[in-house]
């Protein structure tokens, strides 16, 4: 006699805990920027190239993870979220390790130097912009309680709170982020035009990181809103 | 009437034999399926499950299962059209038996969806339909019956959507879900007491020899509940807040206090599957039971024999002891996203609806009411993912079991009449 009877088929694989483990890849991924940006100040490029082989590491395990659970998304899977907005977050969590490649790949390239002004701010900078990836991992991390709630009442709202946070975590990186272009202006003419150009490149890129972390907390937020 | 005289110890046997198998295909197959929500949600070991299942599906089998049984052995077929040969009555008996419980084995060992009532029905109407005539078969009840298919699933969805939503307000979305849970669940095993013990005692234990004025049942089955619900606020008051429980997952601690209702409504399930489905297997059984020992006459108003329902019983308990124990751990281990307030609001969602119709001596597919309510549970967006497809395909196996089952005992009924005549 065939084992297993078909009421466990009804429970089909479930996308949450694969949407957090793909959130935690992400993160570990980004936290590695913190390193990365302390041995560039250093000037210690072996370090350097640890760290951007690392994150490189880390951003294709969450490319594969990305794609398992597309995978295992079919048709006739019946969520309490819609399909179209789960798979939106995440392609945003997605482009947050995206971006702290393309950090980390410019930077060992062009064996690119910060210039001593912007130090201290950076390191602050890096720092907040984790922070926001971080905030965003905590949200995205109560998506089981969550649905064990239903999506109503008190859970909603702490999910809601966390979200403000994050939007106010990625507010602070973009004054830092004004504060440091600022620094940059008052010393650019000494250092070499290019490498300015993409200093200025990098730091973007740098906010984008907290940019991308804030618009998955919009995306949640969106979900939970229908 | 000379076949019966003849062969009546024969068919005595043959029906004997075809219950037991029938029972032990319904333990060693369906009991899994209701225990699913149960077993899913980690509120019980695999042991516990079984152990519970071979209690409360025996005692709904025996205690509960009377009306359903009248249904299957009377109900269905016209048998004053056969008075002048009840022997046909006999080989349809027997020859739908074998047919249902043919289909299930097929069925089970090819992992298709199957439900043993539609497959009994389905039987009971084919032979009834070609081997007697199209006035055979009671179409009246054969309709109400089809009715109650649609209708218990529905009804179960309905009642479960309602009991998660109580669950959510009372106690999820409050400010101390921990201990408005520990408040609140004893009331809601009450609540279970109270309906399973209601139904059972309202439509008659009166094969038992119980017969109660309708205020004596209210009272037993307040008595019942109370009783569970004191239980209930006993061992509640035992769980001790773990806060490191709580790290993965905020309602850690409120789950552990729904677990304990969650054994509760597991018993519930089993019993009213037991209920209904023992009919499945005993209820042809008790006809040829009745016609032989009265000697033919098809129309005769025996009770049911408490034998009877005893070897339905046993066979499912023997099915499940055997055979069920490995379909209810796979099933329990490829369920990973079910916690004990979701599992409670469908378990006794479906073992209410089951129990009501038990009562009210209908046969429904408890899988399908179970299903209806895993459903009312994900409408109220407390499911993390549910497969649609393989729901569509266990409504839509109707399709297939009904005719399967028809033929099949067309097909054993011409061969029996063609043994015995």
């Amino acid at each position: 006699m065939a084992v297993g009877g078909y009421m466990s088929g009804i429970f089909g694989s479930s996308p949450v805990k694969p949407m957090q483990q793909h959130m935690a890849k992400v993160l570990a991924c980004v936290s590695e920027l913190i390193p990365l940006f302390d041995a560039v100040i250093r000037e210690d490029w072996d370090s350097v190239a640890t760290s951007q082989q690392k994150i490189s590491a880390m951003e294709k395990e969450a490319d594969v993870l990305k794609k398992e659970l597309r995978l295992q998304l079919p048709k006739g899977l019946f969520m309490p979220v819609s399909r179209q907005d789960l798979l939106e977050v995440l392609t945003m969590q997605d482009k947050i390790a995206n971006r702290a490649k393309d950090i980390a790949g410019v930077i060992l390239g062009r064996h690119m130097m910060l210039p001593a002004v912007i130090h201290d701010s950076y390191k602050k900078y890096v720092r907040r912009c984790v922070d926001a990836c971080e905030q965003a991992n905590r949200a995205i991390n109560e998506l089981d309680e969550l649905v064990g709630t239903g999506f109503s009442g008190q859970e909603i709202k702490l999910v809601v709170e966390m979200i403000q946070k994050l939007d106010a975590i990625e507010s602070d990186t973009d004054t830092w982020q004004a504060d440091i272009r600022l620094q940059l202006f008052a010393v650019e003419k000494e250092l070499p035009p290019v490498d300015v150009i993409f200093l200025y490149e990098i730091i973007e890129w740098t906010g984008d990181v907290a940019d991308r972390a804030q618009r998955v907390g919009s995306r949640l937020q969106l979900m939970l809103a229908r | 009437m000379d076949i019966i005289v003849t062969y009546g110890a024969v068919f005595l046997i043959l029906a004997g034999v075809f219950g037991l198998f029938m029972a032990w295909g319904i333990g060693a197959n369906d009991v899994a399926n209701a225990m699913a929500t149960s077993v899913g949600s980690r509120a019980l070991t695999i042991k516990q499950a079984v152990l519970i299942a071979a209690v409360f599906e025996f005692a709904g089998a025996f205690l509960a299962g009377g009306q359903v049984t009248k249904t299957i052995r009377k109900g269905i077929v016209d048998a004053d059209l056969l008075a002048a040969s009840p022997e046909l009555l006999i080989y349809g008996m027997l020859a739908s038996l074998l047919a249902a419980g043919v289909w299930l084995l097929i069925a089970s060992k090819n992992g298709w969806p199957v439900s043993t009532t539609h497959s009994i029905v389905g039987a009971l109407v084919g032979f009834a339909m070609v081997g007697i005539g199209m006035d055979a078969v009671k179409w009246g009840k054969v309709a109400y019956i089809v009715a109650s298919w649609v209708v218990s699933p529905l009804l179960a969805g309905f009642i479960s959507y309602t009991l998660f939503r109580s669950v959510q307000n009372l106690i999820l979305n409050t400010d101390d879900p921990f201990n408005r849970a520990k408040k609140y669940v004893p009331y809601y095993m009450f609540l279970v007491g109270f309906i399973i013990a209601l139904v059972t005692f309202l439509k008659g234990l009166k094969h038992i020899g119980l017969e109660n004025s309708i205020l004596e049942n209210y009272a037993y089955a307040l008595l019942v509940g109370t009783g569970l619900m004191l239980a209930g606020k006993y061992f509640v008051s035992r769980i001790k807040l773990d806060p490191s429980a709580d790290k993965d997952f905020h309602y850690a601690n409120v789950e552990r206090v729904f677990g304990v209702l969650m054994i509760v409504t597991a018993c519930a399930m089993a019993f009213a599957h037991g209920s209904n489905d023992v009919a499945n297997a005993i209820g042809p059984v008790a006809a040829v039971v009745s016609i032989v020992n009265s000697g033919g006459e098809v129309a005769a108003k025996s009770a049911l024999p408490v034998w009877v329902l005893m070897l339905g019983g046993m066979g499912i308990v023997l099915g499940l002891v055997m055979y069920g124990k490995r379909v209810i751990a796979t099933v329990g281990n490829s369920i990973t996203e079910l916690t004990p307030s979701r599992g409670f609001a469908a378990t006794l969602a479906a073992a209410a609806t089951v129990v009501l119709a038990s009562g009210t001596g209908l046969p429904i597919s408890t899988t399908h009411t179970l299903v209806g309510a895993v459903l009312g549970v994900g409408l109220a967006r407390g499911m993390e993912a549910l497969n649609l497809t393989v729901v569509r395909n266990i409504f839509m196996s109707w399709i297939v079991t009904l005719p399967a089952g028809g033929l099949l005992s067309i097909l054993f009924f011409f061969t029996l009449k063609g043994i015995f005549s």
